[in-house]
């Protein structure tokens, strides 16, 4: 194929580098395009015809209640989890037909794009928002409070998050995509080497959505520190909370460094500073550190969330008290520090010394003995217990089983000579995506089947649940089985096109798992479907289905905006099942005034112009650029200007709650 | 644990277990009780984009590429006066909390803006010497060495510029609606964050700057 | 994994080590069985490579893996037989939902996987350290130790966009697209990369290593079986990723030497008919390639095209590898190991401010595709236009006096600034005008 060499030297001073050539050439972005666009209208036709817009804004584009954001964040994370998931079938559909001779249906612009994009937007934009919404959502509930720390810093952090992802994906139908894989290495992300938008558009996504990733992250290590339900000391938290506090805590100690490092790319290219250049005595070898400095703590900040919530799952199920709550507590902890003594196994084979090399090796085994004493916990927390399969404990015996494997293909990487023959091959491929969907995925789903009745009144269909699990679990392992044994082949990964026609089968079969999967997100959107269908049928009136043991069953599903009407008070680990033993009724007079957080669209005008910001940087367009960062300084001291961001719930509005509150659980009582 | 809890509330009465179990008396708790704890761990936070850019310094910092190196760069007598000029900055800040403690609201205004002074004396040294060193062809394009001196001073200017930015804010702010409790933590955060630059560039001017001349 | 008996064994259910042990060694069998059905149909040339060191990294895989069976399997199991034992509806099973710690549990979830990490640790301290790439190899087999005398057959390996130059430093050969190798002779490999990070690859042989540009990483190896094998960047290095790779043949002896006499007479573009590229239309055929491989052939070369055929080259430059690792094949430019010399003596002070050109390399981007800005005249001119646009704002002179504006247009090709003596910097370099004054501290520069 010869080398394209496309122009896109284009300039002006109203639009920078955008010009018509920005636009899709590709037949397939073309149709990809006009059906997004055709959609986009149709939805916004829809929301305009039924005078939902107003709907939105006020309840909950600008609301700052942390159970709102919550489920925002949940919506993006499955959007673009379609959008990832896309990228991933386009892959393998790629990597199968991609022989003896045939380039298949993807050019290489178009190909290393795709990869990109969808290592981007998976860690990023799914798991990220996933993670953050559980964590948003289930915290103040489980810990008693009425919100966050900081309301109004959350829902802008959700904005940034959404701006960052608006960035990806405007870059489908407007210029380009990164092309060169999802941690952007230097020379090959130097201006020299990625001379168009591509690479910008990645920085400035990751940029803008690393802010409020960031702002999340303290907010939340604030809320949990200090808004704690009284009697409940650091060894009486749910583990959720516990995770959930490890993996802010790793958010506020690793993503300023990606910020740093994202800088300092954005610098050599904008400027030609020599942060990672090859010449004049630059270091791409300091980036390749920084970026795992960064991303190795990433892994843990996406698994530890899902640890705990595993952990709540296995006792709310197995109806018994988690065996080993401190040793629990004790391997988070754990796993939180050594998570930053291992960045360098990503890159054995940079030539380090092989001291340097058994050392970040040996660091890397030695984070498998909490991860397996967890997996123990689990484990012991079956032992003589009665376990309800519901679906997220099918979730939770199908992740213990799949993650086992997918440590131990890890600790084979981390041994360097090892590394040696299976580093960048399809087995490493096959490792972290066992780990990430056997570990992540897999909690998310268990997560979201556990919490959705709390989050809205009602369970998730079982039938359609249960078809979903059936073709996720087997499809993961059909699709990532023949990557393990392709990495033995010394089968490299984002290949695009292969001369071995024997291999050809394994992606065959790889393409068939990816299906598979394709199926269970169909069932899950038809399980979605079905079950606010018939939501009058899966109604929960009694606000704990599962006979749950932390807090957040102690409220109504979905719980008032204040969320507890008095605060309980904590006597035991497992607070909600210590108080429904000791028989205490939830009081019914004595109601107070409630001190709320008022909503404020300042969060989404922020993000909005930071959008604008990150958009003109990218294309160039310097007036935008410097219009919309001065916009963004002059709001925030407006928004500072607002000393009255709170109100009362009147004591009469709390009553009528409540009231209702006692009348439903009689009802269900009855 | 479970046990004991059971056996001590097993004889209480349905009030007295919900006295036990729920906050019947709760006060609105107090505004920003968590602000000064976000605020520091934001800091912290941004203590590590500095501790990238020392890292950044210390592996690029010999890259000279055949250029110029501190030695031939750095003027120590007006790094040394652009040091004198942040701490006094930070002595004045200092006062201007005091003068909170005692509730002077005039009084912080005008500390504030002594502030201020010294904080633009200091960004305009720093400025006269960064066109200075462009002017003569030591850019940060020039070396690896000049990128990392560049960026890492450069990310303390800006700091020191927000700071500013900040600091007239509150200016106005003490000024229309005094010295409230909001802006009472207000002037705490920045006070942290007006401290946390000046040892930033005690870092700085250590091992950028003495350390590259002696 | 085994619980102690008095905590875990429900007296009177038959649930002892005995029903355990069946349990896991079924699994095992279950496990190897598999394992071995997945993997014999297929060529794992990972674990059953060609090269010693290879096949130790391989072993290393296996002995790891069985390491970890020892744990993995018991978990697997328990979790299977206690979801099973413990499901709801089993109203037989014995049920104590306020049972949440038992000491000699927890010691022993700790321990267990701490004694195997223990060992685990220490195959992969002794073998990181026998295995280190950059460490001659020991012994040709697992019975044949290395001769005292033998001297490994060094091949210097760059990797191109997107191709592989392979350089006989002994023979005086070079190669594109084409690795030769003596069976049972020791090899060493230096590499290092032109433009974006590659990973040099031969799974048959042994592991991968980065090559990286302006750095030289180092790889010792050895084939212990004759045969084509295949060979590839392992790292993701832009458009032409996906064809950059070659063919490894390892050969007997006489059959090298009959290769590099083939190379050294033939001195001109052939396709060897092994390759794993078919030739392609497209490949560049305008460009002098075969025969010598000297600066100008290889800054040819050097300019991106994919699926390139296989080249070779009677005769290569000496020097040619070291200017590329030194990022100084183009003429007039310093090499890099010159300005790090420079550096560490405390650089050229402000006289080498302007002494830009002869230090750029890729910031104008891959030497193709940029033609329009990546030509010398439009690369000076763009920097003499910044300059005298600086110069203009203090007419007359520079801003400390130390270096007077540039009149000569060679300055600005590096060329203007005085070569240190004690450093060759080649012809051109050394006919500096006078002007220019020079640092004292220059001249106390050597190339030790």
């Amino acid at each position: 194929m010869a080398i394209e060499a496309v122009d896109h030297s284009h300039w002006s001073p109203l639009l920078g580098r955008l010009w018509l050539d920005a636009l899709p050439q590709e037949p397939i972005v073309l149709a990809t395009f006009v059906v997004v666009a055709l959609g986009g209208v149709a939805l916004v036709a829809a929301l305009t015809y039924f005078k939902l817009w107003g709907y939105l804004w006020k309840e909950w584009f600008t609301s700052v209640d942390h159970k709102k954001i919550g489920i925002m964040y949940m919506v993006l994370g499955l959007i673009m989890f379609l959008r990832g998931f896309a990228d991933a079938i386009m892959m393998r559909i790629q990597q199968s037909i991609a022989f003896n001779g045939n380039e298949g249906y993807l050019n290489a612009h178009h190909y290393d794009q795709i990869f990109t994009a969808h290592g981007v937007i998976m860690i990023f934009f799914v798991a990220m928002p996933f993670v953050t919404g559980l964590m948003n959502y289930i915290v103040p509930l489980q810990i008693g409070a009425r919100d966050v720390s900081f309301p109004f810093l959350n829902n802008f952090s959700f904005w940034m998050t959404t701006a960052g992802a608006v960035l990806v994906m405007m870059s489908l139908f407007i210029g380009e995509f990164a092309q060169t894989g999802w941690l952007a290495y230097p020379p090959l992300s130097n201006l020299a080497y990625s001379p168009w938008v591509g690479v910008d558009y990645y920085i400035w996504a990751l940029q803008i959505a690393g802010v409020g990733t960031l702002l999340s992250g303290v907010n939340l290590i604030c809320t949990i520190v200090k808004m704690r339900a009284p009697g409940m000391t650091m060894m009486r938290m749910p583990i959720f909370t516990w995770t959930s506090l490890c993996t802010n805590i790793l958010i506020v100690a690793a993503f300023p460094v990606l910020t740093a490092v994202m800088t300092m790319l954005s610098v050599d290219r904008y400027l030609g500073f020599n942060f990672f250049s090859n010449d004049f005595g630059g270091s791409p070898m300091m980036y390749v550190n920084l970026i795992w400095i960064w991303g190795h703590p990433e892994v843990y900040i996406l698994i530890l969330p899902l640890f705990g919530v595993f952990s709540e799952v296995t006792a709310t199920f197995c109806g018994k008290r988690l065996f080993g709550y401190s040793s629990m507590v004790y391997a988070t902890l754990v796993i939180t520090i050594l998570s930053y003594l291992v960045w360098l196994h990503h890159f054995f084979t940079m030539g380090s010394g092989a001291s340097v090399n058994s050392f970040f090796g040996i660091t890397t085994m030695v984070i498998s003995i909490p991860t397996g004493a967890k997996l123990f916990n689990w484990l012991f927390t079956m032992y003589r217990a009665r376990i309800r399969y519901e679906l997220p404990m099918m979730w939770t015996v199908a992740f213990m089983l799949t993650f086992t494997i997918g440590g131990m293909t890890g600790v084979m990487l981390a041994i360097p000579p090892a590394d040696f023959v299976l580093h960048n091959s399809l087995f490493l491929i096959a490792h972290f995506h066992n780990v990430i969907i056997g570990g992540v995925l897999f909690g998310i789903f268990a997560a979201i089947n556990y919490w959705w009745p709390k989050a809205f009144g009602f369970k998730l269909n079982q039938f359609w649940g249960k078809v979903s699990f059936w073709l996720w679990v087997p499809g993961f392992w059909v699709a990532f089985t023949p990557l393990y044994i392709l990495g033995f082949m010394g089968v490299t990964r984002r290949m695009r096109v292969f001369d071995d026609p024997s291999i050809q089968i394994y992606f065959v079969i790889a393409a068939f798992g990816a299906v598979m999967i394709a199926g269970g997100i169909g069932a899950m959107l038809v399980q979605f479907a079905v079950s606010i269908w018939k939501r009058e049928e899966l109604k929960d009136e009694s606000g704990d289905p599962w006979q749950g043991r932390t807090l957040e069953w102690a409220t109504s599903s979905p719980p008032p905006e204040y969320n507890f009407a008095f605060t309980p008070i904590v006597h035991d680990i497992d607070a909600w099942d210590d108080m429904k033993r000791c028989g205490v009724e939830r009081p019914v007079t004595g109601f107070r005034p409630i001190h709320m957080p008022k909503s404020t669209g300042t969060g989404l005008i922020l993000a909005g112009l930071s959008t604008a910001l990150g958009f003109a940087m990218i294309w160039y367009i310097w007036w935008l650029a410097a219009a919309s960062f001065v916009g963004i300084i002059g709001y925030a001291i407006f928004h500072t200007f607002n000393y009255k961001r709170d109100y009362h719930i009147p004591v009469e509005t709390v009553e009528a709650t409540e009231a209702a509150r006692t009348r439903q659980l009689a009802a269900a009582g009855a | 644990m479970t046990a004991t809890t059971i056996n001590s509330v097993h004889d209480l009465s349905q009030p007295q277990l919900q006295a036990t179990f729920y906050d019947l008396n709760e006060h609105d708790h107090p505004e920003g009780g968590s602000t000064m704890l976000g605020f520091w761990i934001y800091l912290m936070s941004d203590c590590l984009i500095f501790a990238m850019l020392f890292a950044a310094y210390g592996v690029l910092g010999g890259s000279f590429a055949a250029g110029p190196g501190p030695k031939d760069l750095f003027e120590l007598p007006l790094v040394a006066l652009n040091t004198a000029m942040l701490l006094f900055s930070s002595i004045t800040y200092g006062f201007a909390m005091l003068a909170m403690e005692k509730g002077g609201k005039g009084a912080v205004q005008l500390w504030l803006l002594v502030t201020a002074v010294f904080g633009i004396a200091f960004l305009s040294i720093e400025m006269y010497e960064f066109y200075h060193l462009i002017h003569e062809g030591a850019t940060p394009m020039r070396s690896g060495f000049l990128t990392a001196f560049f960026s890492l001073v450069g990310t303390h200017g800006l700091h020191v510029t927000f700071g500013l930015v900040w600091l007239f804010t509150l200016v106005v702010q003490v000024g229309t609606k005094g010295l409230i409790p909001a802006n009472k933590r207000r002037l705490m955060c920045l006070s942290l964050f007006w401290h946390f630059l000046d040892v930033v560039w005690i870092g700085v001017f250590t091992f950028v700057y003495l350390m590259g001349m002696l | 994994m085994h619980p102690p008996e008095s905590r875990l064994n429900p007296p009177g259910r038959p649930f002892g080590p005995s029903r355990f042990l069946n349990q896991r060694s079924f699994a095992a069998l279950g496990l190897a069985g598999m394992l071995t059905a997945a993997l014999s149909g297929c060529n794992t040339v990972v674990l059953d490579p060609a090269g010693d060191v290879a096949r130790q990294q391989g072993d290393l895989v296996i002995v790891s893996v069985l390491l970890m069976l020892l744990i993995v399997i018991p978990v697997m199991a328990a979790v299977v037989i206690f979801a099973w034992k413990y499901r709801a509806s089993n109203k037989d099973a014995k049920y104590e939902p306020d049972w949440d710690h038992s000491t000699q549990l927890e010691l022993l979830i700790w321990t267990a996987p701490l004694l195997i990490i223990i060992c685990l640790g220490a195959v992969t301290w002794t073998s990181t350290h026998l295995l280190d790439p950059y460490r001659t190899i020991g012994r040709i087999d697992h019975e044949t130790a290395i001769a005292a005398d033998a001297k490994p057959l060094e091949v210097e390996v760059v990797a191109l966009d997107w191709k592989w130059l392979f350089i006989y430093p002994e023979q005086g050969i070079a190669t594109v697209n084409e690795l030769v190798v003596p069976t049972g002779r020791p090899l060493q490999f230096k590499i290092t990369s032109s433009s974006v990070m590659n990973s040099f690859y031969v799974p048959a042989m042994a592991g991968q290593i980065y090559a990286m540009p302006g750095m030289e990483t180092r790889l010792h190896a050895v084939m212990n079986k004759t045969g084509v094998f295949k060979g590839f960047s392992a790292n993701y290095s832009g458009a032409g990723f996906s064809s950059m790779h070659f063919a490894a043949h390892s050969v007997d002896d006489a059959g090298f030497a009959k290769w590099v006499g083939d190379v050294k007479a033939s001195g001109k573009q052939a396709n060897t008919g092994q390759t794993a590229d078919a030739p392609l239309p497209e490949a560049p055929a305008a460009m002098p390639l075969g025969g010598n491989l000297d600066r100008a052939a290889y800054l040819q070369l050097e300019k991106p095209s994919e699926k390139v055929p296989v080249i070779r080259f009677a005769s290569v430059d000496p020097e040619l590898y070291g200017a590329i690792v030194d990022m100084c094949v183009e003429p007039g430019k310093m090499c890099s190991s010159e300005m790090m010399a420079i550096d560490a003596r405390g650089g050229l002070g402000k006289a080498g401010i302007r002494n830009v050109s002869m230090l750029e390399y890729d910031k104008n981007g891959r030497q193709a595709g940029t033609d329009a800005t990546a030509t010398p005249d439009a690369a000076v001119r763009k920097e003499l236009a910044w300059v005298r646009a600086l110069c203009r704002q203090i007419p007359g002179s520079a801003p400390d006096g130390t270096i007077k504006a540039p009149t000569d247009m060679r300055s600005l090709n590096g060329a203007g600034l005085a070569a240190p003596q004690s450093i060759g910097l080649g012809q051109e370099e050394a006919r500096a005008p006078d002007s220019v004054s020079r640092p004292a501290h220059v001249s106390l520069i050597s190339r030790n």
